[in-house]
C-alpha cells in the first residue's frame, strides 16, 4: 500500500502523458452545488421562462442565488418535494422551464412516483437539482448521504442524468441542461472537491470525455471520482501501466461509442463513482460491454451499505472511495486482462 | 432577455403500434355516433340543455366501458353532471377545433382512473370523433385505461393516474399563469374523495393557498366510496369541508346533481379573489342507474352486456 498513500490533498498536479490531452491541474477546490447556483443565474439572465422553486434548503443547494437575482421568479414551495416537483411539472407544461433544487435523497428517492409518472410520463421539461450526492456530505450522516438516485433516475424513459465532475463543469451543464429540452436531472454535491477543468474544457450533454489518453486499462468515472481516476492514472505509470480516464459526466444516456471505443483499444474496465455499486454508473457500462464487447471489468463505489457520519474525506477512505481503491481495480483488471489473452 | 421555446403540445411518443384500433362499425350504427352533432359550450345554455349533455355523456360511458370489457364505471357516471356543466355551462373557455390554443382554460382530471368521463365529455364536446370512444383500453387507442399525454389526445392536458398527483400539477398550471403568463386563464381539477388520502393533497392545498391561487378551482368528487368500501370503513377522509377550509381555500358545500348548484359553485369561485376554491360536491357513485347507485362495488368494473342494457334503457331519453 505504499505506493497508492497519496491523496488528493498531496497530489496537486496531473500530467498528460503524451500531448493529445489537456494537462489537468488542481485549480483549487470548490463544491459542485455552487457551479450549479451560478450555472442557473446566468441561465436566468438569458432566459425569461426560467423559474426555480425554491424547498427552504436553497441556502444549500444553492438556488439562493437565483432567488436574490430574480425574486419574481422564485416560488417558495416549503417542504414538499413531491408537491414542488408537480408545481414543476404544471410549470413546464404550460412553457415554462423550472428548476426544483433539493438534496438527492428527497428529490430522486422520495420523489421517484413524481418523477416517473408526473415529469417522465409526461415528458415535461422540468429540471431537477439534486444535491448532497454521496458519502461526501459528511457529518450528516446516511439519512443524507444519496447513494441511490443514479440507479432511480437512469431507469426512467425520457430521463436524462448529468453528473458534473467538479464546479466548473456543473455551472456548464445547468446552462446546458436548461437550454436542453426534456426531463433532466443533475446530481452535485455539498463539499468541496478539486477543481481542474476549465471554461474550455469540452462538456456536451450525451457526450462522455476522454480526460486522459491511455490503452492498457480504461478508468469511466464521474464526479469527483473522475480527478481521484486521474490521480491514480499518474500513479499507475509507475507500475508500467498507462490508463485511459473517462469522465462520464452524462450517465443517460450513456455514451455507448466512447465505452466502446475504450473496450476495444484497452481492453479492460474500471468504473468509480461516489454511489452505490449496483445499478449506478458502473451497472450502466456494464450493460452495454456485456451486449457488445464483454471486457473484464472492475467496480469502485459503494458496496450494498448505508453511509454514516465523519470527516468527507475520512468517509471516502473508509468507503474505498478514493484514487488507492481505484489504483487496486486497476491492477486487478489487468491481471485478469492478461490471464484471459 | 429570450424565451426558451419548445414544443409542449400535442405529444405523440406514446404510439407504438402501426395503426389505431378501429371501433367497431356495427356499435358506431347502433349509437348512430356518425350523424352526432356535437353540444354547444355557453353560459346561456338552460340547465336542461346541460341535462340532456350529461344523459348523453352518461350513455357513453356505459357504451365504451362495456367495449372495453375493464375499467371503471362509478366515479365516471357519478361526476358527469359536473363534467357536463364545466363544458357546456359556459364555465370553461375552450376551443375543440383549437384545442391547445394559448389562454385556454386548464382541465385536469386528477382521479384519472375517472378518465371514461373525460373521453365521453370530450367527445360530446367534439374534441374527437364519437366512434374513438368504442376503443377505450383497446391497443394504441388514444384512450388510455388512465389519461396518458403521451397519445396526443386534444383535451388531455396532463397524465394523470397516480392518486395526488393531479392537483399538484394543476396547481403549477395555476402558478404560471397567475404569476408568469398572466393570460387570465382558469384552471379547473377534479380529485376524488378517496384520494384526499394521498398525502400531496394536502401539500398541493397548502402551495395553492399560500400563493393565493385563485385561478385555481378544485372540486372533490364527494361519493363517499372508494373500492375497497365506503371511507369511513377504509380511511376516514371527513370533515372534507372544514379540512379545506383550514387549509385556506375558499368552500363551497353542494349537491353534485344539481347543475344548478354546480354551475353557481364555479362562478362563486370565478368571483373569489386572493384564495383557491374549493367545491365539495355530493355525488352518487354510479348515479343514477338503480343496480349501481351509491354502491361502492362499481368503483372499479364495467358493465356486463346484460347490465350494460338495463343501464341504456334507465338513460333512454
Amino acid at each position: 500500500m505504499e505506493t497508492t498513500t497519496k491523496s488528493i490533498a498531496t497530489i496537486d498536479k496531473v500530467a498528460s502523458t503524451n500531448g493529445m490531452t489537456p494537462k489537468y491541474e488542481l485549480l483549487g477546490k470548490k463544491a459542485t452545488r455552487f457551479g450549479f447556483g451560478e450555472g442557473l443565474v446566468t441561465l436566468g439572465e438569458k432566459y425569461d421562462n426560467v423559474v426555480v422553486l425554491g424547498g427552504d434548503i436553497t441556502g444549500s443547494v444553492m438556488t439562493s442565488y437565483f432567488q436574490e437575482k430574480f425574486p419574481d421568479r422564485f416560488f417558495s414551495s416549503g417542504i414538499m418535494e413531491a408537491t414542488a416537483t408537480l408545481v414543476a411539472t404544471g410549470l413546464a407544461l404550460s412553457g415554462k422551464v423550472p428548476f426544483f433544487a433539493s438534496y438527492g435523497a428527497f428529490a430522486a428517492c422520495r420523489n421517484t412516483d413524481m418523477l416517473r409518472i408526473s415529469v417522465c410520463y409526461n415528458d415535461a421539461n422540468v429540471k431537477i437539482g439534486g444535491g448532497h450526492a454521496g458519502i461526501s456530505v459528511g457529518p450528516d450522516g446516511a439519512t443524507h448521504q444519496v447513494l441511490e438516485e443514479i440507479a432511480i433516475t437512469r431507469v426512467l424513459p425520457n430521463m436524462t442524468l448529468i453528473v458534473p465532475c467538479d464546479f466548473t463543469e456543473a455551472k456548464k451543464a445547468t446552462f446546458a441542461m436548461g437550454e436542453f429540452v426534456g426531463p433532466a436531472y443533475i446530481r452535485f454535491g455539498r463539499t468541496d472537491t478539486p477543481m481542474f477543468t476549465k471554461d474550455d474544457t469540452p462538456f456536451e450533454i450525451g457526450k462522455a470525455q476522454v480526460f486522459r489518453e491511455g490503452n492498457d486499462v480504461a478508468i469511466c468515472a464521474c464526479g469527483p471520482m473522475v480527478w481521484e481516476a486521474l490521480v491514480a492514472a499518474e500513479e499507475l505509470v509507475k507500475d508500467g501501466i498507462n490508463a485511459r480516464v473517462i469522465n462520464v459526466s452524462t450517465i443517460k444516456p450513456l455514451d455507448n461509442a466512447t465505452i466502446l471505443a475504450a473496450a476495444k483499444e484497452c481492453g479492460a474496465i474500471v468504473s468509480a463513482e461516489e454511489h452505490q455499486i449496483t445499478a449506478g454508473l458502473g451497472g450502466a457500462i456494464a450493460e452495454v460491454l456485456v451486449k457488445n464487447n464483454p471486457v473484464p471489468m472492475e467496480f469502485v463505489g459503494v458496496n450494498d451499505t448505508f453511509g454514516g457520519s465523519g470527516d468527507p474525506d475520512e468517509l471516502m477512505k473508509l468507503f474505498g472511495l478514493t484514487s488507492v481503491t481505484i489504483i487496486e481495480a486497476v491492477k486487478k483488471v489487468v491481471k485478469r486482462k492478461a490471464s484471459s489473452k | 432577455m429570450s424565451e426558451l421555446k419548445f414544443h409542449i403540445y400535442p405529444l405523440e411518443t406514446g404510439f407504438h403500434g402501426a395503426t389505431r384500433p378501429i371501433p367497431n362499425p356495427d356499435l358506431i350504427a347502433k349509437y348512430n355516433y356518425t350523424s352526432f352533432t356535437p353540444f354547444k359550450n355557453s353560459k346561456d345554455n338552460s340547465d336542461d340543455y346541460i341535462a340532456v349533455a350529461a344523459k348523453e355523456i352518461r350513455r357513453d360511458i356505459i357504451r365504451s366501458l362495456v367495449e372495453a370489457k375493464s375499467g371503471h364505471s362509478g366515479g365516471p357516471l357519478g361526476i358527469a353532471d359536473v363534467m357536463a356543466t364545466l363544458y357546456f355551462g359556459g364555465v370553461m373557455n375552450y376551443d375543440p377545433k383549437n384545442p391547445w390554443m394559448d389562454g385556454r382554460d386548464r382541465f385536469v382530471l386528477s382521479a384519472g382512473h375517472m378518465a371514461p368521463v373525460l373521453y365521453a365529455t370530450l367527445a360530446n364536446a367534439g374534441f374527437m370523433e364519437k366512434k374513438e370512444l368504442l376503443t377505450l383500453r383497446k391497443l394504441n387507442s388514444r384512450l388510455q385505461g388512465h389519461p396518458g399525454r403521451d397519445m396526443g389526445l386534444p383535451g388531455i392536458e396532463t397524465s394523470t393516474g397516480s392518486l395526488g398527483q393531479g392537483m399538484g400539477i394543476a396547481a403549477g398550471m395555476a402558478l404560471a399563469d397567475k404569476y408568469v403568463s398572466k393570460n387570465n386563464h382558469r384552471v379547473y381539477c377534479i380529485t376524488g374523495d378517496g384520494e384526499l388520502q394521498e398525502g400531496e393533497i394536502w401539500e398541493s392545498a397548502m402551495f395553492a393557498a399560500h400563493w393565493k391561487l385563485d385561478n385555481f378551482c378544485v372540486l372533490v368528487d364527494r361519493n363517499h366510496c372508494q373500492i375497497d368500501g365506503r371511507n369511513p370503513d377504509v380511511m376516514e377522509v371527513d370533515p372534507v369541508a372544514d379540512k379545506w377550509k383550514a387549509f385556506g381555500f375558499h368552500t363551497i358545500h353542494i349537491n353534485g346533481h344539481s347543475i344548478s348548484e354546480i354551475r353557481a359553485a364555479y362562478e362563486e369561485a370565478r368571483n373569489t379573489k386572493e384564495k383557491p376554491t374549493c367545491i365539495v360536491a355530493e355525488t352518487y357513485m354510479g348515479h343514477p342507474i338503480t343496480f349501481m347507485n351509491d354502491d361502492y362495488r362499481w368503483h372499479g368494473k364495467p358493465p356486463n352486456k346484460e347490465q350494460a342494457e338495463l343501464a341504456l334503457a334507465e338513460l333512454a331519453e
